[in-house]
């Protein structure tokens, strides 16, 4: 990874003043009167992982079909490499992978992938290509007799057949075994340090963990927060009424005891009781637990951990 | 690298050309492939025209001393046309846009018009094998006499006719739900078929049916291929022509619209 890659990763904004590809100001309202996005700004920049978090309806995927020129906004501008998404030139230089229920079926993956590769100039070479999305031994078979995994690693080829350097990847592990999900995150994070950039919008806050430099929360149409995935964990325990986040931890435990009673305890910040089991954030753990075993002898089942990006994530969305 | 990233290089792009026929190629290959499309577009016509042009014709002739046989011919030829454009196109078309394949397609960088155009040629093709076996059939089994020329001009006519049908197989494609496409597609296939007399000649529907059948291309296309078999027809052939040309038109311009609206509302 050169030194270049390196300022650009770990400080994008000043690194880099243009964008690769950037929304500004993006409001779209449908027809219907419902407005998907409502002044969504947001830059992508040169090597970088950008997630894009955020609940069912929040407009993630009318984003990603902006930036990619398959929908137009109501007002603010879509760039891509200080073009037009629409034009030819800039669809040469990205690729997409999107949820696609059904390709072609009675087409082999072979013949699939070069039909992609046969779109573009330079493409990656075929056999790069398989291997990148595992999938080797399978050429020849017809899409329709894939697994939903093996559907999807398809797909993952056809977005990278031209060697593009803007990657859009939309949900792009459902689906997937654990093994074959790591392995697309290997091939994610080497188009990385490639110099590529890719955008991908997942539900799996694991996987936006695991590979963004960057995540970009947004519900009903608006960023509500954006950072590194530490940035987010602190800012979505921030959200969750605690501040000095660095002490907070989540604790799940079976007990008889009754949440408004779990509240006074010193230094709860919140209860609530989930299928029998109690959850329970605490800014002073070691204080909650004396008092709380010294209360309920019968107390099981007990957990402790840090607040994991879900929680944050579910705290940043539930107070928008 | 940094330094070009903003830049587009100079890319020697793939000739439009070749990729117009990888579509085509691939296109025809998927088409023949997806047995349910394949059989049924090529099945239904050689079934009709063999139940009623062979099976139940007793020899009797047209005026003008044209074969019942040969006649049918004609029509079956059309309603193969029509069919071929209307379930691979129609339907095809609605099944790849409510799968997102189609978005896949358009945020690629082939030309748009690849895909249609592919998409045509398939039923052309299918048009051209559909007229073929008709004319073995009739031959073989029906006494058609034929000569070459007539059926150089009957295929030709065949092929054609799947261009107008496909304009309506697209206008359907970005006008329906696409879960309803399978249902609309036969409301049309089946009744404008009937309603243009290429499954009973027009002259024994009532007067009304008559009157109203210069309304569908079906029927316009029927009509040149009597004139090309030396049948009995109705019209002008410079009448037929320009209501095919305005049908096509007028289906090109509801595809327009309607895949504005869709976008839209994307």
């Amino acid at each position: 990874m050169s030194a270049v890659l390196d300022t650009i990763q770990t400080n994008p904004l000043t690194a880099t003043p243009s964008a690769i590809a950037s929304l500004s100001h993006i409001t779209k309202r449908y027809s219907n009167g419902v407005v998907a996005l409502d002044d969504l700004s947001l830059d992508l920049h040169r090597g970088e992982i950008v997630a894009l978090l955020g609940p069912n309806g929040a407009g993630k995927s009318t984003a990603v079909k902006l930036l990619m020129g398959l929908s137009a906004p109501t007002s603010g501008t879509v760039r891509i490499f200080n073009g037009d998404p629409r034009h030819t030139p800039t669809r040469l230089r990205t690729g997409v992978m999107l949820q696609v229920g059904r390709a072609p079926e009675m087409l082999r993956v072979r013949e699939h992938i070069n039909i992609f590769r046969g779109y573009y100039p330079q493409p990656m070479p075929y056999a790069d290509l398989v291997r990148a999305a595992g999938l080797e031994g399978i050429e020849s078979r017809m899409f329709g007799q894939l697994s939903g995994g093996q559907k999807q690693r398809v797909l993952f080829a056809l977005a990278l057949a031209g060697d593009p350097d803007l990657i859009f990847l939309d949900e792009p592990t459902v689906g997937l075994d654990i093994e074959s999900r790591r392995g697309m995150w290997t091939e994610i994070r080497s188009l990385a340090a490639r110099g590529k950039t890719v955008l991908l919008t997942t539900h799996y806050l694991e996987e936006a963990d695991a590979l963004a430099h960057r995540i970009i929360v947004i519900n009903k149409g608006r960023v509500i927060c954006e950072g590194t995935p530490a940035e987010v964990k602190s800012l979505g325990a921030a959200a969750a009424g605690t501040s000095g986040s660095r002490t907070l931890k989540i604790i799940r435990c079976i007990t008889d005891l009754h949440t408004p009673a779990i509240l006074d305890l010193p230094g709860v910040t919140t209860a609530e009781l989930f299928g029998g089991i109690t959850v329970i954030s605490s800014t002073e753990p070691e204080r909650t637990l004396r008092e709380l075993l010294a209360l309920d002898q019968n107390l099981h089942g007990l957990e402790v951990a840090s607040p994991a990006l879900e929680d944050a994530f579910l705290a940043l969305t539930n107070n928008s | 690298m940094s330094a070009t990233t903003f830049a587009l290089p100079a890319l020697n792009r793939p000739s439009t050309l070749q990729i117009f026929l990888t579509e085509v190629r691939y296109t025809l290959l998927l088409a023949l492939r997806t047995k349910a499309y394949s059989l049924s577009a090529i099945g239904f016509p050689i079934m009709f025209y063999s139940l009623f042009g062979l099976i139940l014709n007793r020899n009797e002739t047209m005026s003008a001393g044209v074969s019942v046989a040969k006649y049918l011919l004609g029509s079956y030829a059309v309603f193969g046309s029509l069919g071929a454009a209307i379930f691979g196109i129609g339907i095809g078309v609605a099944s790849d846009r409510s799968a997102g394949w189609l978005e896949l397609k358009q945020a690629s960088p082939m030309p748009p018009l690849a895909y249609v155009f592919s998409k045509c040629i398939m039923a052309v093709v299918f048009s051209l094998i559909i007229v073929s076996s008709l004319t073995v059939l009739g031959i073989t089994f029906g006494h058609v006499s034929l000569t070459f020329s007539e059926f150089v001009h009957i295929a030709l006519l065949a092929g054609i006719a799947a261009i107008p049908f496909s304009c309506l197989g697209l206008a359907m494609a970005f006008l329906v739900p696409p879960n309803a496409a399978g249902g609309i597609a036969n409301m049309i296939y089946l009744p404008m078929s009937f309603l243009s007399g290429l499954w009973v000649p027009l002259r024994f529907l009532p007067h009304i049916l008559q009157t109203i059948a210069p309304i569908f291309p079906t029927f316009h296309l029927a009509q040149l291929m009597y004139a090309s078999l030396g049948a009995p027809t109705l019209g002008t052939a410079v009448n037929h022509w320009l209501s095919l040309l305005g049908f096509t038109l007028l289906m090109l311009g509801v595809t327009w619209m309607a895949f504005r609206r869709l976008e839209q509302n994307s």
